[in-house]
């Protein structure tokens, strides 16, 4: 490791190639963003790479808020994404807690299903789910897809098991010494303790959530239903070709995830690293 | 003497923790997976109530029909992609490890696609790579490489290696981090110990980083296998398949089949063969791992 640290030419590759991966990764994201400000007119005179006219010219960003309804959009994204993970935390800890403390009869028989659940390709079990959806008569409201993340995607059960299993058991019984309900040992010492697991967890989730399209592509095509995934799918249909409308759509979608990120990055890192090695 | 006292707290704790998860466990995954092997059995069409009984004859027809099967082939370029990937990441990973002068930024940077909205990068690279006003073929002709110019997703020899670099692009950076935190747990004792009896960088690398990294590197090929195989979205969105479906990949073969052709039976046939392709890379998987480690 010092030895490769000395060696001067071997880290200017590294840095050469570190800078073109920066580059490719920057490279269309900058190009929607140069784009984006520009009006049809002056996007049709004007190269890929020109500077527009005016970084505060925000006639696309208002065509894209009113025509592509993107205040809503968010608004249902919001929703969805605050329900699914009140419920996605409410059933993992439980789950986990009483799979992680308990041995019962149907115990192995459950686990064997989470294992089951997470080898089945969900896009290709639709038709079945989509009927109990229809029966149960949640077809187009938010309820839909949050019932399919809670259910379909059981990443969550495998973090909160794995970290409950760290937990020792000593605390349990101490509380149990002094006489605490085993509701109450979940509560006040087992829930507060997967608070590190309930990060995880809602990072990931939020991830995978706000990147989602196909569910609410399927389960809500009611126009004021739209996600942010939906509604640019159909903001680009109705303008295609017309890249400079596309590129403020883009650049309103990316916004929030990005200054997120970049505020929480350590806690995503950590998150993505503790989720995936479970 | 606790056990006697919490025998029956623990009773309506397993009902009331479990009953909910369980339910929605069997009736939005375990469910749809049966009814997905009932259906692979009939020639169903979607809307009439009469799903006729067709035996196997789906499955005869996946494996006769060399049309379904040869799709496989497009998902191929994923899976060479996600491989390069992995090389790629674990480079990034080791050099990001060491005391680099800026490396925090090139995490950050390098990983931030993994965090954008999937539909935004797929409309993103559909300009990027659109024949006449894409910035891609304006950066080749800049660059004096007006040569390499094509359309890169209406020309069907490209359209497959364009949408598995937008994969690469989006994944390479979660597969650096997942790497950087499996080796920021090698204690660095290791490295010190072996610096001090002479090993070199490679040396230690070979005989430190590697075989610590062994696991990891295994369960992010298992991703690589299962992502590349389950591809769907970017061919979904960008291409439909196109052109004269030379971007189509099992699954959106599978939907289509389905959706568009009202054929769900064969459609159903084709997401259970699916699901057995994955059982099977996955077992085979662990029996490697198991192997190895009874060897050490």
């Amino acid at each position: 490791m010092q030895l490769l640290k000395r060696n001067r030419p071997l880290q200017a590759v590294h840095y050469l190639l570190l800078s073109l991966a920066v580059f490719a990764v920057l490279f269309p994201p900058a190009v929607v963003v140069l784009n984006a400000f520009k009006g049809t007119e002056e996007y049709n005179v004007s190269g890929v790479f020109d500077l527009p006219n005016s970084f505060f010219n925000m006639d696309n960003f208002r065509t894209v808020m009113n025509i592509g309804h993107m205040g809503r959009a968010f608004y249902n994204t919001g929703i969805i994404l605050a329900l699914s993970l009140i419920g996605n935390i409410l059933i993992g800890t439980t789950a986990a807690y009483a799979l992680g403390r308990f041995d019962f009869k149907l115990k192995r028989a459950i686990l064997a299903g989470y294992v089951l659940a997470t080898l089945i390709p969900s896009v290709t079990t639709q038709v079945a789910t989509f009927s109990i959806i229809k029966n149960l008569g949640l077809f187009n409201t938010h309820l839909a897809p949050v019932l399919l993340y809670l259910g379909t995607d059981v990443v969550q059960i495998y973090i909160f098991l794995q970290f409950i299993r760290g937990i020792p058991f000593d605390l349990d019984e101490s509380a149990m010494m002094e006489g605490a309900s085993l509701f109450r040992i979940f509560r006040s010492v087992i829930f507060p303790l997967l608070i590190p697991a309930t990060a995880t967890v809602t990072i990931i989730k939020t991830i995978s959530i706000y990147n989602d399209m196909y569910i609410p592509y399927l389960y809500m095509p009611a126009q004021k239903l739209g996600v942010v995934s939906t509604s640019l799918m159909k903001f680009a249909g109705v303008n295609s070709a017309q890249w400079n409308l596309i590129s403020a759509a883009v650049v309103i979608i990316l916004i929030p995830t990005v200054i997120i990120y970049l505020f929480l990055q350590r806690y995503i890192f950590s998150g993505i690293v503790s989720g995936s090695v479970k | 003497m606790y056990s006697s006292l919490y025998k029956k707290q623990k009773t309506i704790i397993l009902f009331a923790f479990l009953l909910l998860p369980v339910t929605l466990l069997i009736l939005f995954s375990l469910y749809p997976g049966a009814n997905l092997l009932y259906l692979s059995l009939t020639s169903w069409d979607g809307y009439s109530s009469d799903k006729g009984w067709v035996g196997f004859d789906n499955y005869r027809e996946i494996f006769r029909n060399s049309e379904i099967f040869s799709v496989f082939g497009h998902n191929l370029y994923y899976f060479f992609g996600g491989i390069l990937q992995n090389v790629v990441a674990l480079y990034f990973a080791v050099i990001l490890s060491r005391k680099l002068r800026g490396r925090n930024g090139f995490r950050v940077l390098i990983f931030l696609p993994y965090i954008m909205n999937s539909v935004a990068i797929a409309y993103m690279f559909s300009y990027v790579y659109d024949a006449q006003h894409g910035s891609l073929n304006a950066l080749l002709t800049n660059l004096g490489l007006g040569d390499l110019i094509t359309s890169w997703l209406g020309n069907k020899h490209m359209v497959n290696i364009s949408l598995a670099l937008i994969s690469m692009w989006k994944y390479l950076g979660f597969n650096m981090v997942i790497y950087i935190g499996a080796l920021q747990s090698i204690p660095e004792d290791l490295y010190e110990a072996a610096r001090i009896d002479g090993a070199n960088g490679w040396q230690s690398f070979r005989f430190i980083t590697w075989p610590s990294l062994l696991k990891i590197i295994e369960l992010s090929m298992l991703l690589t296998v299962t992502g590349a195989l389950e591809v769907f979205d970017l061919p979904f969105i960008m291409t439909k398949g196109g052109p004269a479906g030379a971007s189509e990949t099992f699954v959106t073969k599978t939907v289509d089949t389905a959706f568009h052709y009202s054929n769900y039976g064969l459609a159903s046939a084709m997401g259970v063969v699916l699901l057995a392709i994955v059982i099977i890379v996955i077992t085979v998987q662990r029996k490697l791992i198991l192997r190895e480690e009874k060897g050490r």
